[in-house]
């Protein structure tokens, strides 16, 4: 059949050609990744967060894959709901046989999916839920977390607070779970940086519920010299109105957890509040050659400006990609230890998975608001490493039971 | 009045609501095997002196002794369970229930079966509930649901109902109201006829005169909370106070049962 | 001395506050008074008058034509109701009492879906109002000019209403059909266009209090939800259907809050207190109080007994072959369902979701249907049983199997706690209390971090070693959830459940024939609360974790959402409503981004399909002719 040695030569390549475009759609199944989240729930965040994690996607499809293969996200809806959340992470793992389980935003949720990775042996990295019991008190051997956690926002703003020697402080933050150990964090820290400092008034509204008017008004017959707040979301929009009626901010320090982000100041408008030292994500003015480059993409695939949520969501997608990579496998076991001092590069630079807690060392802007021609930015900001604010190896140890 | 033994003996009752006394100071027996009927203009103190009895309502002052005992106090349940049959004005039966449940459910609640929780109630003395059923001529309805009788019909099972503890004592309540003349008669004799054959005692209130003189063995007027005569149904139709009181001077019994009659 | 002056200024934030609340209540409160309608889309209205002003007044620009633009948002909101009224309720004012309540619900759905549509994810904080941007100085404490116009917009608003209401022939006949609604359509009024106007008019007043708001906070998606509860307490609180009740809750309520705010962090005794987080949960301590001290409100009046438009229930028939049958053919399909879903496995697990999901509706059935007393609060019994079950699994380390017997156990004396007071009331206030109650019972586990976990919950509840495999997870839980809607149809069969069914047909003709009325509630709620426990500890041990959801109201929604869906007259219309609910909501979050509208759409569709519910709809079609004839 193969008399003509040319015409052997040509068979063979077409075939091998065929092949090696046949391969990654036969041969190689995509790696896919299992996402969660409360998509209705929290769209001012999430939907920003999902652009992110497309753009990674499709960066990552478009250069080749990982090992070889295409990689597919699968998200679902939660409904804000821990119920429904570990329902459709069975669900993704044993119908859509996914090789790794990430997202999750509200604290209880991330909480749930972290005891369910546990208990399934499954991997899941745990995107933005801030509460520091994902790491530590429940921290396991499946989880790590991305997102700088609570502990490690407000760890980021101490070293300015206490630089402003303000001795009475009143504290308002909403009240559940990540509120309250923002809280609980803010006073410990302050008390070890400033031993003379005193809270000298504490509310705790519900979440989504502040009496603005009356919260504003309690804190202002308190005369504190400086505010710690942690609300956000509509929750701040109607602090800072109010505050900026009733004068509460007027010669007061305000430091403020994630007001800098844009998910947050962007609403306030011209409301946004001036000199407010806060943790944040400064997108328009980050000069970074990987935060350009990321900018520049993430414009031109959504003509839309990146949120903190898009930093998020992409740099999730792209800490798998390269944990898989390293691993050069998705089997669990082989992740895990490749996650465990695995260094990524994202947008707000390198960051690496600390095999002593698995929390990554992504760290956060902190700078002051401005409120430029009625619109709220961040300035004289300065990136903080996360890794120079966590604990260390051997505090850690005593905070997590898991190991 | 009558030579047998008063089986419900009331006596200096009073029952006032935001100071106006609408009941003031009756006293009314009633024995076994005796129909009494109460009557009197709107705002007599007909209905109050009914639920005083009833239980409904706790007098203010007075007694109420039934067999011997004391019942001012008494919850209308456990009045009851005394013996103390009732149906209402506006027939109340259960809904949802069949014809013959709604007797069955009575049965259960005398036979203390209330919170058995396993045994099939649709079986529950269903042949004594039917039995009950047809004294009062609604044995051929029996499986059919309460909401669709013909509310002639709801009075009977409402008989039916109150006669599943086997009372001493019925208290009925405008037993004819809403009724054509034809079925107010029919329900009546019925009732006569069970309360002779089974010595029971009742007490009714009731607009249609027609009703009252035809059945009641003895007749109670009441005006502005006061008993102003009692009787025998002949005595009543002539006795003055109660035409003057009743109706004002010009009207006899006959009109004024007629002008209620079309009303 | 300032601390009088502090006290007296956060008096007058509360009343700035009142007057918020009360505009969304005193809709509420006409809306449910004329039509007996419990309204949840309510808050929808708040929400979209707060958007609708936002974009009015944007199109309009600022200066005086912001008023314009608020006053235009209102009546927007208004026109909005009228047609959610002639095109949707309008066509189910027949159905069973409290159906009506499953189209408001499928409202909400897609009135929030909507708005994120058409106005996105973003807040949207609305520029201060014209003339009244800044603040007075009142007390040494600058006082925003705003709020001072507030205060006097909730009795300026409550004067209009209660002018409209005694001086007009429009408030005579709402005030007629609010007392006895059959009166007026014997009146010869168009009963249809009064429903009509009073629905437009609560849906404006709700507008209007959205719209109010706007120089005050932003618009944003969870306004609904975070309104409707607190309207419905003012309302209850208040007696429903009185205006100036309403405004008295609202006062109270809204000045509460401040005083606990003012309070701030109190020690007493060596203890501190946070009074400011007592807001979370103030409203509904309050409402508890007063209706278990006043049953009808603060200046409500009895309600008139329900005289329910719908058919009255058909009597309860053994099944006959064909549904013996169906019943058979159902369980034997269960159990075989691991075998022929090997190749998928998600079908186990979604089944034991749907299953838990069956036995909490059929236990809310229990006390909702046959025993008539509508239950808002029902996820306070799951949520203990599963709260019991997970705390006594991590406290004392007892094995699944225990905690499984317990648990309901624990919800039972729950229910006998709660239910003693519950039994008490009837109708709309008895469904309130419940609400309150299980707010309550909320709060605590959402803030008794060391013992219940907080708002994060608790984790590491998984079930014992030999149930751990989901297969054999789901075959105890189909067992168990077998057996309790088994035990609860006995029951229902049993003398009992036929006692519950006259208490609730005739109270009165119940209590004549010697039923202790309350006495048969209370067991009747007991044992609901029992079986609800049960679902809640199977459904603990399903999920591995559990968080304050559990007992949140929005799972009492569900609850009876399912009911209702699948029709409250018929015992299998939770198991079909549970069923369907779960597995619609389940396909369609996964099918769609903008699945809350779809789901609401199909809701309603469904709803006026089957305003019999869904089990209601077949029974008809199959045994109807029957069963009009009259039995046998």
């Amino acid at each position: 059949m193969f008399r003509n040695p040319i015409r052997k030569l040509c068979t063979a390549a077409v075939a091998a050609a065929f092949a090696v475009a046949a391969a990654p759609a036969l041969a190689k199944e995509p790696i896919k990744i299992g996402e969660i989240n409360s998509y209705k729930a929290q769209p001012a965040f999430l939907e920003p967060y999902k652009k992110g994690m497309q753009l990674a996607i499709d960066q990552i499809n478009a250069s080749g894959g990982i090992l070889g293969r295409q990689v597919e996200l699968i998200t679902r809806d939660d409904n804000a709901n821990p119920g429904d959340a570990v329902r459709l992470a069975e669900e993704l793992v044993s119908r859509e046989k996914v090789d790794v389980l990430t997202g999750s935003f509200l604290s209880h949720i991330g909480l749930a999916l972290t005891d369910f990775a546990k208990q399934k042996k499954v991997f899941f990295l745990a995107g933005e839920p801030l509460t520091d019991k994902i790491v530590w008190q429940n921290g396991n051997h499946y989880t790590f977390r991305l997102r700088p956690s609570t502990y490690m926002q407000v760890a980021m703003l101490m070293p300015e607070a206490a630089a402003l020697k303000k001795k009475r402080w009143a504290i308002v933050y909403p009240n559940y779970e990540y509120g309250q150990s923002a809280a609980a964090t803010f006073k410990e820290l302050l008390k070890a940086a400033q031993p003379d400092a005193e809270i000298v008034a504490e509310q705790a509204p519900p979440l989504g519920k502040v009496d603005a008017g009356s919260v504003v008004q309690a804190l202002a017959d308190a005369k504190p010299d400086a505010i710690f707040n942690v609300l956000f979301g509509a929750d701040l929009a109607k602090f800072v109105r109010e505050g900026n009626t009733r004068g509460l901010f007027k010669g007061r320090e305000v430091v403020s957890l994630l007001t800098g982000e844009p998910e947050y100041l962007d609403p306030l408008k011209d409301e946004a509040p001036n000199g407010w030292l806060v943790t944040g994500y400064p997108w328009y003015a980050i000069n970074t050659p990987e935060h350009k480059a990321f900018l520049a993409a993430y414009k031109k695939a959504f003509n839309d400006h990146p949120r903190l949520g898009s930093i998020v969501g992409y740099s999730a997608i792209m800490s798998l990609a390269a944990g898989i990579k390293k691993a050069g496998s998705t089997d669990t076991e082989k992740l895990i230890a490749a996650f465990s001092g695995l260094t990524v590069d994202t947008p707000f630079g390198k960051i690496s998975y600390r095999p002593e807690d698995h929390q990554s060392t992504m760290g956060g802007y902190v700078g002051r608001t401005k409120n430029e021609g009625g619109k709220g930015v961040m300035v004289d900001f300065r990136y903080i490493d996360g890794a120079k604010v966590l604990p260390s190896a051997a505090e850690v140890k005593k905070l997590r039971p898991a190991g | 009045m009558t030579a047998r033994k008063p089986l419900l003996v009331a006596s200096g009752l009073s029952k006032s609501f935001g100071g106006v006394k609408a009941v003031d100071g009756i006293d009314f027996t009633l024995a076994a095997g005796e129909l009494l009927a109460l009557i009197g203009p709107n705002g007599a103190g007909k209905s109050t002196t009914f639920n005083l009895v009833n239980g409904q309502l706790v007098a203010d002052t007075g007694s109420i002794r039934f067999g011997g005992r004391e019942m001012v106090g008494m919850k209308p349940r456990d009045i009851w369970r005394m013996g103390v049959g009732r149906t209402f004005q506006i027939a109340a039966t259960f809904a949802s229930l069949t014809v013959v449940e709604n007797v069955q459910m009575a049965l259960v609640s005398a036979d203390d079966r209330l919170y058995s929780m396993w045994r099939r109630a649709a079986d529950y003395r269903r042949s004594d509930a039917l039995d009950l059923l047809d004294l009062v001529g609604m044995a051929g309805q029996a499986d059919r649901p309460c909401s669709v009788l013909a509310y002639g019909d709801v009075k009977r099972v409402e008989l039916a109902i109150a006669l599943a503890n086997q009372p001493k004592l019925l208290l009925m309540d405008e037993p004819t109201a809403g009724m054509a003349p034809r079925e107010r008669n029919d329900l009546m004799a019925l009732t006569k006829s069970l309360v002779v054959e089974r010595g029971i005692a009742v007490l009714f209130t009731e607009h249609s005169m027609d009703v009252v003189f035809a059945y009641a063995d003895r007749i109670i007027v009441l005006a502005r909370g006061r008993l102003i005569a009692e009787g025998a149904p002949q005595t009543i139709r002539d006795h003055p106070d109660v035409q003057q009181v009743y109706f004002g001077s010009g009207k006899t019994f006959e009109k004024a049962a007629a002008a209620k009659g079309t009303a | 001395m300032d601390a009088v002056a502090s006290f007296v200024a956060q008096l007058l934030n509360g009343l700035a506050g009142a007057s918020s609340l009360f505009l969304v209540a005193a809709g509420l409160s006409l809306i449910f008074g004329v039509t007996r309608i419990v309204n949840f889309a309510h808050g929808s209205f708040y929400m979209v008058g707060i958007y609708a002003a936002y974009s009015a007044v944007a199109w309009i620009g600022e200066g005086p034509g912001y008023w314009a633009g608020l006053v235009l948002a209102a009546v927007a909101v208004g026109v909005l109701g009228a047609l959610i009224e002639i095109l949707l309720l309008r066509r189910i004012y027949h159905a069973p009492e409290l159906f009506q309540l499953l189209a408001t619900f499928a409202l909400v759905l897609v009135i929030k879906d909507a708005a994120l549509w058409l106005w996105g994810p973003e807040e949207l904080l609305g520029p201060r109002a014209p003339g009244l941007r800044g603040s007075v100085p009142i007390l040494g404490r600058q006082f925003p000019s705003y709020d001072l116009f507030l205060i006097v917009v909730g009795p300026l608003v409550l004067g209009l209403l209660w002018l409209l209401l005694t001086r007009t022939r429009f408030g005579t006949l709402v005030r007629a059909a609010t007392q006895d609604r059959e009166m007026v359509g014997a009146l010869g009024v168009n009963q249809a266009w009064l429903f009509t106007a009073v629905f437009a008019l609560g849906a404006m007043l709700a507008g209007l209090g959205g719209a109010l708001q706007l120089p005050r906070e932003p618009a944003n998606l969870e306004l609904d939800l975070a309104t409707i509860g607190a309207a419905f307490v003012v309302v209850v609180v208040g007696g429903m259907g009185s205006i100036p009740g309403a405004y008295v809750a609202a006062l109270l309520i809204a000045e509460l809050k401040a005083i606990c705010i003012w309070l701030g962090v109190v020690e007493i005794a060596g203890v501190s207190i946070s009074f400011s987080k007592l807001t979370l949960v103030v409203e509904f301590l309050v409402m508890a109080v007063v209706l278990v001290v006043r049953p009808w409100g603060l200046m409500g009046r009895p309600q008139a007994p329900s005289r329910n438009a719908g058919a009255a229930e058909a009597p309860l028939r053994a099944p006959d072959r064909l549904a013996k049958a169906a019943i058979a053919a159902v369980v034997l399909a269960l159990f075989a369902l691991p075998a022929l879903s090997s190749q998928s496995p998600y079908v186990v697990i979604l089944t034991i979701d749907i299953l838990v999901a069956v036995l909490f509706a059929a236990s809310l059935h229990f006390i909702m249907g046959p025993g008539g007393m509508h239950s808002f609060g029902h996820a306070a019994y799951f949520g203990l049983g599963a709260y019991g079950a997970a705390i006594l699994l991590r406290a004392t380390g007892a094995p699944m199997e225990i905690a499984l017997i317990a648990a309901p156990l624990i919800a039972a004396v729950g229910a006998l706690v709660f239910g003693w007071f519950c039994v008490r009331l009837s109708g709309v206030y008895l469904a309130m209390l419940t609400l309150a109650f299980a707010q309550i019972a909320w709060a605590i586990v959402y803030q008794w971090d060391a013992f219940t976990g907080g708002s994060n919950g608790l984790t590491g509840v998984w079930p014992s070693a030999w149930f751990s495999d989901k297969r054999a997870y789901y075959a105890l839980t189909l067992a168990l959830v077998l057996a309790g809607v088994f035990v609860l149809r006995r029951i229902l069969y049993a003398p009992f459940g036929y006692a519950m069914r006259a208490v609730r047909d005739s109270t009165l003709r119940a209590d004549a024939i010697g039923i202790d009325v309350k006495r048969v509630q209370w067991v009747a709620f007991v044992i609901g609360g029992l079986v609800a426990g049960l679902a809640g500890a199977l459904f603990a041990f399903s999920k591995g974790s559990i968080s304050p959801e559990t007992l949140h109201v929005a799972k009492s929604v569900d609850g009876l959402v399912m009911v209702l869906l699948g029709g409250v007259q018929t015992l299998a219309g939770p198991v079909v409503g549970a069923t369907l609910f779960t597995w619609l909501h389940d396909s369609v979050a996964r099918s769609t981004e903008y699945w809350r509208a779809m789901l609401g759409g199909i809701i309603l569709i469904l709803v006026l399909l089957f305003p019999q519910g869904v089990a209601g709809f077949v029974r008809q079609v199959v045994y109807g002719r029957r069963e009009a004839k009259g039995g046998s």
